[in-house]
């Protein structure tokens, strides 16, 4: 590995901004994974910042079952987004259906849609959870795992 | 020159996908259009396949900013269909919760609404204390957000031990905080000058198109569940119902401020006044319910929840149905955006006024602006035209 590459990864895993997208959750994790950008939680201590546009961020996080209506919207934003690119499941409709399973208008997981790297379950997530997905996933993006 | 302006359906911060279509002319906005469809899961036939007490969990799941109220209002229809009604107890410390996360609600919409207004700071504020709120509901029912604290026939489990003092403690503060902030909001001339006389919705319009909760109350109309159809108990506990009669996106803030004290207030009368005995019916979680059919509402903290059940016989309803507030209160959301006469609405007033009926569909992210003349598309984001709105100019890109 390169000195370069050494060095643009370090500074990958400093500033990882992540994209929120609500695939039809119930709205609980959505709240929580706000809460995390709020004083209590402070992701931004990681560097983390919420973005507004998928061009903007490296990391995708999801909430919810994928929705028939949502599922070509999904795969445009994840298109849209540059390379390097994550996809964090956040609780656990998004990670295998949760509640929601063997509704007729939702898949069964995200994974079935587009690939994932970090699975968060809790229905809904805890904002814990989401910091630790955040580190773990971080840690690995430095190492050059994920 | 016309335009269209579709908006949505994704957005930075804990939102539904919502699409709204304006056509603008110049910067005036002359017609509306809203689209919901995209987080559509099939809940009401889930429902009718799972037995009672797992519909539970499903209801609450509806919406998770406002499951105490949908978990209150299933139990309540389920309880009617059984002919059974919860003790006491019980209902008193529905009330409890529901209060409570009709303050976490509130409190999660005003910084909300403050963050599309471009109040960063106040953003912070409201959500720092809202998690000691948070801290209360966890503390009495074991999560932070859905809860799961009604069940069919009374509650979960009851207070546990040393909770009463440390949620009147919470209480204070949050009593204290709401004052001060309400002094903030009546201060700050960047607040004010984007919500007064902003998003203006006359009573008579707002009762034609079936308004509901805190929005309808902010045009200056008295309605409220829990005072004409009190369903917990809320005859026995006094409150005001608050209105504010000058129908913009300032009032609907005010309305919701004052809400919260309201709630202060309710929760420590509950706790005042808590009866003795059980806090929930002995009822099998597998059972049969007899065939007829029952309706059951509950104020909400965004407005008025209904919800209707048939039921054959079976150990699962055969048809329920679900209206949340937000569908009652989108409609006026288009009548809101529209200029008519001296009434003008501009893009820039989007977010204030979207903002202004609900966190839960709250604004949007992505805006494709077609050209009308010049046949050509740009793509925007919501932090773009919340930029715009706030300096009043845009950015291509
Ligand atoms: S995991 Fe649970 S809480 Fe989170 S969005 Fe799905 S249903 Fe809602």
């Amino acid at each position: 590995m390169g000195l370069v590459e050494k060095l643009v990864r370090k500074c990958r895993a400093r500033s990882p901004w992540i994209l929120l997208f609500d695939t039809g959750a119930c709205n609980a994790c959505d709240i929580e994974i706000a809460a995390c950008l709020t004083p209590r939680y402070d992701v931004e201590r990681f560097g983390v910042l919420a973005k507004g546009s998928p061009r903007h961020a490296d990391i995708l996080v999801i909430t919810g079952p994928v929705t028939r209506q949502v599922r070509d919207r999904l795969i445009r934003i994840y298109e849209q987004m540059p390379e390097p690119k994550y996809v964090v499941a956040a609780g656990t409709c998004a990670t295998s259906g949760g509640v929601y399973w063997g509704c007729y208008n939702t898949y069964p997981s995200l994974d079935s849609v587009i690939p994932v790297h970090a699975y968060v379950s809790g229905c809904p997530v805890k904002p814990e959870a989401i910091l630790r997905a955040i580190s773990v996933l971080v840690e690995k993006i430095e190492k050059g795992e994920a | 020159m016309n335009f269209e302006v579709p908006i949505g359906p994704q957005h930075p911060i804990h939102v539904e996908p919502l699409m709204l279509r304006l056509k603008v002319e110049g910067e005036l906005i002359v017609d509306a259009d809203v689209d919901v469809s995209y987080i559509h899961r099939g809940i009401e036939k889930a429902l009718e396949l799972r037995p009672y007490i797992q519909g539970l969990y499903l209801v609450e799941r509806i919406c998770g900013i406002c499951n105490a109220a949908q978990s209150l209002c299933y139990c309540l229809n389920v309880e009617q269909l059984l002919g059974k009604e919860a003790p006491p107890r019980a209902r008193y410390l529905r009330i409890v919760v529901e209060e409570l996360s009709r303050i976490h609600s509130h409190l999660l919409w005003l910084g909300h609404y403050l963050h599309t207004l471009g109040f960063e700071t106040l953003f912070m504020y409201f959500w720092r204390d809202r998690e000691r709120v948070m801290d209360m509901l966890e503390l009495i029912t074991g999560n932070r957000v859905t809860t799961a604290y009604n069940t069919i026939g009374g509650v979960r489990r009851d207070l546990p031990p040393g909770a009463e003092q440390k949620l009147r403690r919470t209480l204070d503060y949050i009593e204290e905080r709401v004052r001060y902030y309400e002094k903030v909001i009546d201060s700050e001339p960047t607040i004010l000058a984007r919500t007064q006389r902003v998003g203006i919705l006359k009573p008579g319009d707002a009762v034609r198109m079936g308004v509901t909760g805190p929005h309808l109350r902010a045009s200056g109309i008295k309605h409220d569940v829990r005072l004409d159809d009190p369903y917990s108990g809320h005859d026995e506990i006094p409150f005001n119902v608050i209105t504010w009669d000058t129908c913009d996106c300032y009032a609907r803030v005010k309305v919701r401020l004052r809400e919260t004290s309201e709630c202060v207030n309710m929760i420590r009368y509950a706790l005042d006044h808590m009866p003795s005995g059980d806090y929930r019916l002995k009822i099998p979680p597998f059972f049969k319910a007899p065939p007829g059919e029952s309706l059951s509402r509950v104020e909400a903290p965004r407005g008025e929840l209904v919800h209707y059940s048939i039921s054959d016989g079976g150990d699962r309803p055969y048809r329920y149905r679900v209206r949340t507030p937000t569908l009652a209160n989108l409609l006026s959301v288009v009548e809101m955006l529209r200029s008519r006469g001296d009434y003008e609405v501009y893009i820039a007033d989007v977010p204030a006024i979207l903002g202004g009926i609900d966190p839960c569909i709250c604004c949007s992210a992505r805006i494709l602006i077609t050209d009308e003349a010049k046949k050509r598309r740009m793509i925007t984001t919501l932090d773009d035209i919340i930029r715009f709105s706030r300096g009043r100019r845009v950015e291509r890109r």
